[in-house]
């Protein structure tokens, strides 16, 4: 199998990460057998060389390294120019961290399947939880990383929060640079405006920088901050990240998940990760479970439907469909359009003695099925249609704060 | 746009063109002397930042004063420059001078490319974040914003260090008239007996330190990642360019011009911020290709 991930530039901070876990996962699965007997070799692709190189890259190992599945990727960019290689070179390529709703809503692809959820569903939950949790705000502002992604998610949130919010009023859309090493004026401007909730879906160093700064000016105070992609961020931050804040984990990702956190299986993963990375996992690390779970769960339903010891890829392709796999969080199933249907999880920050950083509470955990894009729609047009009592649905699990 | 709006924009585009001045004025003092362009400049804005992290670090592992992570800037900006710097100098950059500009920016690109390696392999691809220099001295209050003291004090202060110690040397002092007299004409000036060899190491290095101590006072208020160099490298050159290579109050001036410029866009059209770098250059270099504060050349035969 190809990987490709970030194993340089700025979001290594997820392709490391996702490259240890998944060298975990796979020794563990080939220590048990493989996957019906044949044990996986990983072939690990850099992102952060560039759009070409990575694409010749991926060409290179399924037609010289014979490689028979593909997992890809990080970044939606990647993703967006992989998915028509896969179809081209008819290999079986997991979409198994980005994020675009668009790659599968824009497309009809035979060979791509995607084992987790989309930025509409992660940006839905994070305007629930907001209009749920936080009683009365008026003014919004936006501060997103200009580049495909963060244009794209604060767009999605704006949709998802207008629907349920038709009052709110927006007032401030700053795209700072991408790698920006200073948010001055962004913060001055804040500041001015004294907005009541600010929304970023910064990650990696840009969310750090702007929450280091925001902290030293005594931003963090003043509003209620979201930040739907804060969870891979708060081991870093330390004393910087305040109680209070609206964070996000992509999914239903969280090392101290109320659900998952006391079974043998997650706290022992937990565990031999942070031995091995000296860190507790993040999403991205969840992510690749979840791809390598789906994978062999795919293998096995279609050995198992067509009574071969190893299934074609065609037949593989088909078993994704409707396949139902444990990462290691709550159960996710593949739609017919090779959309993942993932939970949620959002929570709001509180400061612990036990964590030299900030842990999550009052979490929520949303259903995939209240919070994804159904089959044939496109995500703009369905947020838009939101109701507020979506926010109040009784399928969402909700977790009392602790003492 | 009220003049509050203006007065507000000023002081943030002071603190961040305070940063970059110092990393373009580094890069704008080795063209004007050795005549390089060198890629790899941003290499040592990086270096410098995560070498002033550590410094950081070590201090707060071991307990001593906060206080001193602000000498530990200045050390680690001429540790990278005198060593790194130096080293970049004597092992490689001196076997092609003179030679093409391209086989220039190709040597310094791939020294570029190996440090970006090198950084990885010593400091990891996890973002670095020094909070003490920020914390320790507060903020103040200034028309109802909160600014950092750090942010708007001190980094424009030692950038203004730089550019008046700079211009005091290169004007006042027998070392300056020396690198004036290499600039002018190598050859003339060695054969007047100047060791130009050595001059251009000494402006290697300073040059060097100047990105590093950029990097330095960076590490204190940004977090470090991988790759921030190649970003530094780009805007560095805009300002130089902008200048006119080689020209250092002119580097001051266009880096203000920026750091203004940039933050009059958040105030007004958001949408604009990450061009206004370039567009600025563009309308300069379009009235006046050689940059702002260019002077007529003499052409040698």
């Amino acid at each position: 199998m190809g990987i490709t991930t970030f194993l340089s530039g700025s979001a290594s901070v997820f392709g490391v990460p996702g490259k240890n876990a998944a060298e975990l996962l796979i020794a563990d699965l080939n220590a048990k057998g493989g996957i019906l007997g044949v044990p996986l070799r990983p072939i690990f692709i850099d992102e952060g060389a560039g759009i070409n190189q990575l694409m010749s890259e991926y060409r290179r190992v399924v037609l010289n390294e014979k490689a028979e599945v593909m997992l890809a990727s990080v970044s939606s960019a990647s993703c967006l120019a992989l998915t028509p290689v896969a179809e081209d070179l008819e290999v079986p390529n997991i979409l198994w961290d980005c994020s675009s709703p668009r790659i599968l809503e824009d497309n009809n692809y035979k060979y791509s399947v995607r084992t987790q959820s989309h930025s509409g569903a992660e940006m839905l939950a994070a305007a629930l939880y907001l209009v749920k949790n936080k009683a009365d705000f008026k003014t919004v502002a936006g501060v997103n990383q200009d580049y495909a992604a963060g244009r794209d998610q604060w767009g999605l949130f704006r949709i998802a929060l207008k629907a349920l919010k038709p009052d709110v009023e927006i007032v401030a859309e700053l795209f700072p640079k991408f790698g920006a090493p200073d948010y001055s004026t962004e913060i001055s401007r804040l500041q001015a405006l004294r907005p009541d909730v600010i929304v970023n879906t910064s990650w990696g160093g840009d969310l750090d920088t702007f929450v280091q700064q925001a902290s030293a000016r005594g931003v963090m105070t003043q509003a209620t901050f979201v930040f739907p992609l804060g969870e891979s961020s708060l081991q870093r931050l330390g004393g910087a990240m305040p109680a209070g804040v609206i964070i996000g984990g992509r999914g239903d990702h969280y090392f101290l998940h109320p659900k998952y956190a006391q079974e043998p299986a997650f706290r022992e993963f937990v565990e031999r990760y942070r031995e091995k990375t000296s860190a507790y996992p993040i999403y991205p690390v969840l992510h690749m479970a979840q791809a390598i779970s789906a994978l062999e769960g795919a293998y096995k339903k279609a050995a198992l439907t067509n009574d071969v010891p190893w299934p074609s890829k065609e037949q593989l392709m088909a078993a994704f469909r409707g396949l139902k796999f444990r990462g290691l969080t709550s159960e996710v199933s593949i739609r017919e359009d090779n959309q993942g249907l993932e939970d949620q999880l959002i929570g709001t920050t509180v400061r612990v003695p036990e964590y030299g950083f900030a842990v999550l509470d009052r979490m929520s955990i949303y259903p995939a099925e209240l919070v994804t894009t159904p089959i044939g729609a496109k995500s703009a047009d369905w947020l838009s249609q939101i109701r507020l009592e979506t926010a109040n649905d009784p399928s969402i699990e909700t977790f009392e704060a602790k003492k | 746009m009220s003049i509050q709006t203006i007065l507000l924009a000023a002081l943030d585009g002071l603190s961040y063109g305070a940063q970059v001045f110092l990393v373009a004025v580094g890069l704008s003092l080795i063209f004007g002397v050795l005549r390089i362009v060198n890629v790899a400049h941003g290499s040592f804005y990086a270096i410098g930042a995560y070498v002033a992290a550590s410094f950081s670090l070590l201090i707060a592992a071991e307990g001593w004063s906060p206080w001193l992570t602000y000498p530990a800037m200045i050390l680690s900006a001429c540790l990278v420059g005198i060593v790194l710097g130096g080293a970049l100098e004597v092992g490689l950059l001196r076997r092609i001078y003179g030679k093409e500009q391209v086989l220039q920016l190709l040597v310094t690109f791939a020294v570029f490319m190996i440090l970006e390696d090198m950084q990885k392999a010593v400091w990891g691809v996890s973002p670095y974040f020094i909070d003490a220099p920020l914390g320790l001295l507060g903020t103040v209050n200034i028309l109802g914003i909160n600014y950092s003291i750090y942010q708007l004090v001190i980094v424009p202060f030692f950038a203004a260090v730089v550019l008046v110690s700079l211009r005091y040397v290169l004007r006042r002092t027998r070392l300056g008239r020396i690198v004036t007299a290499v600039t002018d004409d190598r050859e003339i000036a060695a054969a007047m007996g100047v060791d130009a060899t050595r001059i251009y190491l000494l402006t290697f290095m300073i040059g060097a330190s100047f990105a590093a101590f950029g990097g330095a006072l960076a590490s204190g208020s940004t977090s470090l990642v991988p790759g921030m160099g190649a970003g530094m490298t780009i805007l560095s050159f805009a300002i130089a360019a902008t200048a006119g290579l080689g020209r250092i109050e002119g580097a001051a001036v266009a880096a203000l011009m920026i750091g203004l410029g940039r933050s009059l866009a958040v105030y007004m059209a958001p949408e604009f911020d990450v061009l206004v770098p370039y567009l600025i250059m563009f309308l300069v270099l379009l009235f006046k290709p050689q940059g702002l504060f260019s002077v007529q050349q003499t052409r040698k035969v």
